[in-house]
């Protein structure tokens, strides 16, 4: 049957595959046919990952990115890839007046220095082949959009999208894309932990702005990387793809 | 810290109120600047001052800033 958003034949990394939108990703990217190689920390929530994906040939390889000599291991291990998608990140609530180098310095760490040196270290290792995709999970926060207490959290969202624009340039040699998806509020685990700071009915009011009245699913991301990571997005490089159910609309 | 100080960092954390509105008796929620970019001024100074993580959950459930002083002391 003629597919063009099929993944067949592609070897796609996600990092952060042990919950929420990177373990969605693994799981849609099994499904289009893709062999997936899944990173985090936590090897226990990987397999569980790994239980809910389709096909074989999947391959496992836990560790801190943040890490050098964690890293290192995971390089050494790391197949050829088709594509890459950098899912890994934390969110974390902190008013202006509070931003100390320690918070920003954390908060840079897992969501800005982790990717960009994964990248530069794959790259080094020839371990991206030509043709491939990268995609960066960004967020509306940061460049679309902001919510009290976001301003670490959007900076590091905003700086993906920096470095996204010069990476498609140079990788477009390789024929290589990079491009970055921003979602607004996804049900994942990170807005769980979120929920202490916000009561439930602050998240329902918040979903009332939303105008498809819903907050997205790990799913809605996953099969925009889908269309990322294919060959039905070839021509397509630099882009924002912006995913938030038209809550930047009002 | 001991509960004057820490009505002391609570009322540092308000922009408008006078600072004789505050004592360990004051409802907080009943302030007129109250509000979630103040309940997230709290929260982060707890978290900053006193190395404590108290949650909105937690600003809900108490009424006096002494209360929430010693809500504070049950955390880890």
């Amino acid at each position: 049957m003629y597919n063009p958003f099929s993944l067949e034949g592609k070897t796609i990394l996600v990092t952060g595959a042990s919950s929420g939108i990177g373990r969605g990703t693994a799981i849609e990217c099994s499904k289009m046919g893709a062999k997936v190689v899944l990173t985090a920390r936590n090897v226990e929530r990987l397999n569980e990952t790994l239980k809910l994906m389709e096909g074989e040939g999947h391959v496992i390889l836990d560790g801190n990115l943040t890490v050098e000599a964690e890293l290192n291991s995971i390089l050494e291990r790391m197949p050829a890839l088709n594509g890459v998608v950098h899912c890994a990140g934390v969110s974390q609530i902190k008013l202006v007046k509070f931003l100390d180098k320690g918070f920003i310095q954390g908060v840079f760490d897992v969501n800005v220095f982790a990717p960009l040196t994964l990248n530069t270290a794959l790259l080094k290792k020839k371990k991206i082949k030509k043709n491939s995709s990268i995609v960066f999970i960004s967020s509306i926060s940061g460049v679309y959009a902001s919510q009290v207490g976001e301003a670490g959290y959007g900076a590091t969202k905003a700086a993906l999208v920096g470095y996204a624009k010069s990476a498609a340039i140079e990788l477009a040699v390789q024929g290589t894309r990079v491009n970055c998806i921003h979602p607004g509020v996804v049900e994942t685990p990170l807005l769980n932990v979120s929920n202490g700071t916000f009561s439930e009915e602050d998240l329902e009011n918040l979903k009332k702005k939303y105008p498809l009245k819903r907050f997205g699913q790990p799913v809605d991301v996953a099969r925009c990387v889908v269309y990322l990571l294919s060959d039905a997005s070839s021509w397509m490089t630099g882009s924002n793809l912006l995913l938030d159910g038209g809550f930047t609309l009002s | 810290m001991k509960l004057n100080e820490f009505v002391k960092a609570f009322t540092a954390e308000f922009e408008e109120t006078d600072e004789s509105v505050f004592s360990p008796a004051t409802d907080y929620k009943s302030l007129e600047e109250w509000g979630s970019l103040t309940a997230l001024s709290i929260i982060s100074m707890i978290d900053n001052e006193m190395d404590k993580t108290i949650t909105g959950a937690d600003l809900r459930a108490c009424t006096t800033i002494e209360e929430l002083h010693n809500l504070i002391q049950t955390k880890e």
